[in-house]
C-alpha cells in the first residue's frame, strides 16, 4: 500500500474511533446507553497506530478502555454498537459490554477490565504463537496504571525469558483514574522499566500517529523475525474523564490546553493537507462516510433484538 | 496393565495425552528441571527428557504468569496442564483463575475457549498453614470453573485424561497423601495405595460418583484422603453393626447428585466428610442440595464433618486434631445413627 493510502487509511480510522466515542458518550448522555463508559478519545492514535500493520492472524489484548483498539482490529461496528446496547448481535451477545468487547475471530479476545490482568495473558498467546511455529504476533495494550501491577512485572519477565513474540504497549495518558503517574512512580518514564528485563524500551509520541505506526513496525518486525518482546510507552492524554461522572477536577487546565492542542486526529489532518496527501474534499467525503456509517451501526443495534433473558444461562461452558 | 501410583498414573495421562495431541504441554516451577524433582511431587518427573524443555516448560516462582500464560495460550489453540507447586499459591494467582479464565468463555458470548487444565496439590501434611489448604469451598464455587478430585490410580490417570480433552479451565485437586511419591519426596503418613492402571486408553467421565462401599445404614460421601478415612471408620463401624456406604463424588463441579439420592434412599441418612474448613463448604452445599431435593428419604439430620474453622496448625497433635480423622468420623457415624 502506498504511503499515501496508509495516511488515509490511519485517518479513516481514527476519525471512526473518534466518532464512535463521541456517539456513545451522546447516547450515554442522554440516558439511552445502559451501562458505564471508559472512553479513549485523545487515545485514537495509538490503537490505530499499533495496530494498522497487524494481520488478522495477529493477537491484541486490550482493556477495560478497548474501543479504539477493537474498531483498529477489525471487530465490526455494528457489532460492536450492539454490544453497547446488549443486543443479541453484540459482538459478545450481550454478555461483554463496553468493558469486554472483542471478537476472537479477528484476533481480539474478550477486552480484559481487571487492570494488569491482559498482560500475562498476552504473554500465553504469545507462548502459543511461538509453539505452534507460526509468525504471529501479539500487541498487549495497557496503561501507566497497570505498569504498577504485579502482574506487569510477571509478565514482561515472562515474555523476556522465553523470547516471545508480544509487543508490550503502555498508554501512559499521565492518569491512572483520577491518579497522576508521577505521585505513583519514580521513573519519568515507563519505558525504563523494560531495562529491568533484557528488554528495549522506546518512549513513543503517542499523539502522532506517524510516529506511533513507526514504533509499532519496528517492534512488530523484532517480534515476527523471532527477536522476542519490546516495551513501547506511548504518551498520550484522555481527552475525556476516566470513567461516566468523571470531570476531571484533578487535571490541571493548562495541562489539558497543551494536550488538547496536540489533538491527533487534528495533526494527521494537517499533516495530510500540508503534503498535499489528499484535498480538504477528499477528508470530508471519507468523514461523511464513517459519520454515516455510524449513524447506521446505531441504528442496527437499535433494532437488533434483546437476548432472551435466559440465554444468560449459556455460555458458562465453551458448548453449553 | 501395571501397577501404579496416583504420581504415576497422573504421569502416565500427561504422557500418553502429550503423545496424542501436540498442543498438550505442562507448565510450572520446577517441573523439568534435570536433576529437579519432576514437580514438588514428582508428577512430572522424567516428562521433559521425552518432551524436551519446550512442551515441559519451567517458569520463574511467578503464579500469575503460569496462569496468565496457560489461559494465553489456550485461547489461541494449546491444552496447557499448569502446575501449582502447592494449592496454596493459586491465592496468588486469583484473578487470572476467577476473572480471566472462568469468565473468558461466557463474556465472548460462547466464542472464546479455554481448555486448561491446572493442578493443585492440597491436603494438610504438618507443613503449617501456608502449604496445607483444602480450596474447594474457594473454586466450586466460582462459575465456569470446573473442578475434580481423583482419590484412586485409576481414577487419576483417566480423570485427568478428561480434563486435558475438555474445552474449559479444570481444576484437578490432588492429595498429597494419595501420591505414593516416592524418593525424597515422599510423604511420612501417605497411604499406600497402588493398584492395576491399564495401559490402553480409557476416559472417566465427569460427574459419575464411584460407590467404594456398600452399606445400608449410612451414607457418607467423601473426596481426596477423606474417602480413605471414611472407609476405615466404616470397618469400624460395619462390627458395631452399622452398615455404611461410602461415594466418592470423584468430581465437584459437575457433581453427580443422582447416586448420592439413590443412596440416601436406601440408607435415610446422610453424612458428608471434607478437609475443607467446614464454613460455606463443598459439603454444606451437598447438605443444602439434599434438604431440597431429597428431604423425605432422610430419617436423621444432614451431618458434617470438616476441618474446624481455623487455619491449618503446624503441631502435629494441633494438626491431626483440626482434620477428621477416623475416630471422629466413627463418633459423629454414631451420633448420626442415635438422632
Amino acid at each position: 500500500m502506498e504511503y499515501r493510502e496508509r495516511v488515509l487509511r490511519m485517518y479513516e480510522m481514527m476519525y471512526r474511533i473518534r466518532k464512535y466515542e463521541e456517539k456513545i458518550n451522546s447516547l450515554f448522555l442522554q440516558g439511552i446507553l445502559p451501562g458505564t463508559i471508559h472512553q479513549s478519545l485523545g487515545q485514537e492514535a495509538c490503537a490505530v497506530g499499533m495496530l494498522f500493520d497487524l494481520r488478522q492472524d495477529d493477537y491484541v489484548v486490550s482493556t477495560h478502555r478497548p474501543a479504539g483498539h477493537a474498531l483498529a482490529k477489525g471487530v465490526s461496528l455494528h457489532s460492536m454498537m450492539a454490544e453497547m446496547f446488549g443486543k443479541s448481535t453484540g459482538c459478545c451477545r450481550g454478555k461483554g459490554g463496553s468493558m469486554h468487547v472483542g471478537d476472537i475471530k479477528v484476533g481480539m479476545p474478550p477486552a480484559i477490565a481487571i487492570v494488569g490482568g491482559g498482560l500475562p495473558i498476552a504473554v500465553g498467546i504469545g507462548l502459543a504463537c511461538k509453539m505452534q511455529g507460526s509468525d504471529r504476533v501479539v500487541v498487549c495494550f495497557f496503561g501507566d496504571g497497570a505498569s504498577n501491577e504485579g502482574a506487569f512485572h510477571e509478565a514482561l519477565n515472562g515474555a523476556a525469558i522465553w523470547n516471545l513474540p508480544v509487543i508490550f504497549a503502555c498508554e501512559n495518558n499521565l492518569y491512572a483514574a483520577s491518579t497522576r503517574v508521577n505521585k505513583v512512580m519514580k521513573p519519568e518514564h515507563i519505558a525504563e522499566r523494560a531495562s529491568a528485563y533484557g528488554i528495549p524500551g522506546r518512549i513513543v509520541d503517542g499523539m502522532d500517529v506517524l510516529r506511533v505506526n513507526e514504533g509499532a513496525r519496528m517492534a512488530i518486525e523484532r517480534a515476527r523475525s523471532g527477536g522476542g518482546p519490546t516495551l513501547l510507552e506511548l504518551k498520550t492524554y484522555r481527552f475525556c474523564g476516566h470513567s461516566r461522572t468523571d470531570s476531571c477536577r484533578y487535571r490541571d487546565k493548562q495541562e489539558e490546553e497543551h494536550w488538547l492542542a496536540r489533538d491527533p486526529l487534528k495533526t494527521l489532518r494537517n499533516h495530510i493537507l500540508d503534503q498535499k496527501l489528499a484535498e480538504e474534499n477528499r477528508l470530508k467525503e471519507i468523514e461523511e462516510q464513517v459519520l454515516e456509517q455510524i449513524e447506521e451501526s446505531v441504528r442496527y443495534a437499535l433494532s437488533s433484538p434483546d437476548p432472551a433473558p435466559e440465554e444468560a444461562l449459556q455460555h458458562v461452558f465453551y458448548g453449553e | 496393565m501395571a501397577r501404579m501410583t496416583i504420581a504415576e498414573a497422573l504421569r502416565q495421562a500427561i504422557r500418553e495425552e502429550m503423545r496424542r495431541d501436540p498442543t498438550v504441554f505442562c507448565i510450572g516451577e520446577d517441573i523439568g528441571i534435570e536433576g529437579g524433582f519432576g514437580g514438588a511431587f514428582t508428577v512430572t518427573l522424567g516428562l521433559s527428557e521425552e518432551f524436551g524443555h519446550e512442551r515441559i516448560i519451567d517458569t520463574p516462582v511467578a503464579e500469575t504468569l503460569i496462569a496468565g500464560a496457560a489461559i494465553g495460550a489456550a485461547i489461541a489453540g494449546m491444552r496447557p496442564i499448569a502446575d501449582v507447586q502447592y494449592g496454596d499459591f493459586i491465592f496468588c494467582m486469583m484473578d487470572q483463575i476467577v476473572n480471566q479464565a472462568a469468565k473468558m468463555t461466557y463474556m465472548s458470548g460462547g466464542t472464546v475457549r479455554v481448555p486448561m487444565v491446572l493442578r493443585a496439590p492440597v491436603g494438610a501434611t504438618t507443613r503449617g498453614a501456608q502449604h496445607a489448604q483444602s480450596i474447594e469451598g474457594f473454586f466450586t464455587h466460582v462459575p465456569g470453573l470446573k473442578v475434580i478430585c481423583p482419590a484412586t490410580p485409576y481414577d487419576a490417570k483417566g480423570l485427568l485424561k478428561t480434563a486435558i480433552r475438555d474445552d474449559n479451565p479444570v481444576l484437578v485437586l490432588e492429595h498429597k497423601l494419595l501420591y505414593g511419591s516416592k524418593g525424597v519426596r515422599s510423604e511420612k503418613s501417605a497411604l499406600s495405595l497402588i493398584e492395576e492402571v491399564p495401559d490402553e486408553e480409557y476416559l472417566i467421565p465427569f460427574g459419575e460418583a464411584a460407590i467404594r462401599r456398600e452399606g445400608t445404614d449410612i451414607t457418607i460421601v467423601a473426596n481426596l484422603l477423606m474417602l480413605y478415612r471414611s472407609l476405615e471408620a466404616a470397618e469400624i463401624l460395619a462390627q458395631e453393626g452399622i452398615s455404611v456406604e461410602v461415594i466418592d463424588p470423584r468430581t465437584l463441579v459437575p457433581f453427580d447428585y443422582r447416586t448420592i439420592i439413590a443412596s440416601v434412599q436406601k440408607t435415610s441418612r446422610l453424612m458428608i466428610v471434607e478437609e475443607d474448613t467446614r464454613r460455606n463448604g463443598w459439603g454444606a452445599e451437598v447438605a443444602a442440595q439434599i434438604a431440597e431435593e431429597a428431604f423425605y428419604y432422610l430419617d436423621a439430620p444432614v451431618r458434617r464433618v470438616a476441618t474446624y474453622d481455623v487455619p491449618i496448625p503446624f503441631a502435629p497433635v494441633m494438626e491431626r486434631y483440626v482434620v477428621p480423622s477416623v475416630e471422629r468420623i466413627v463418633q459423629e457415624a454414631r451420633n448420626l445413627m442415635n438422632s
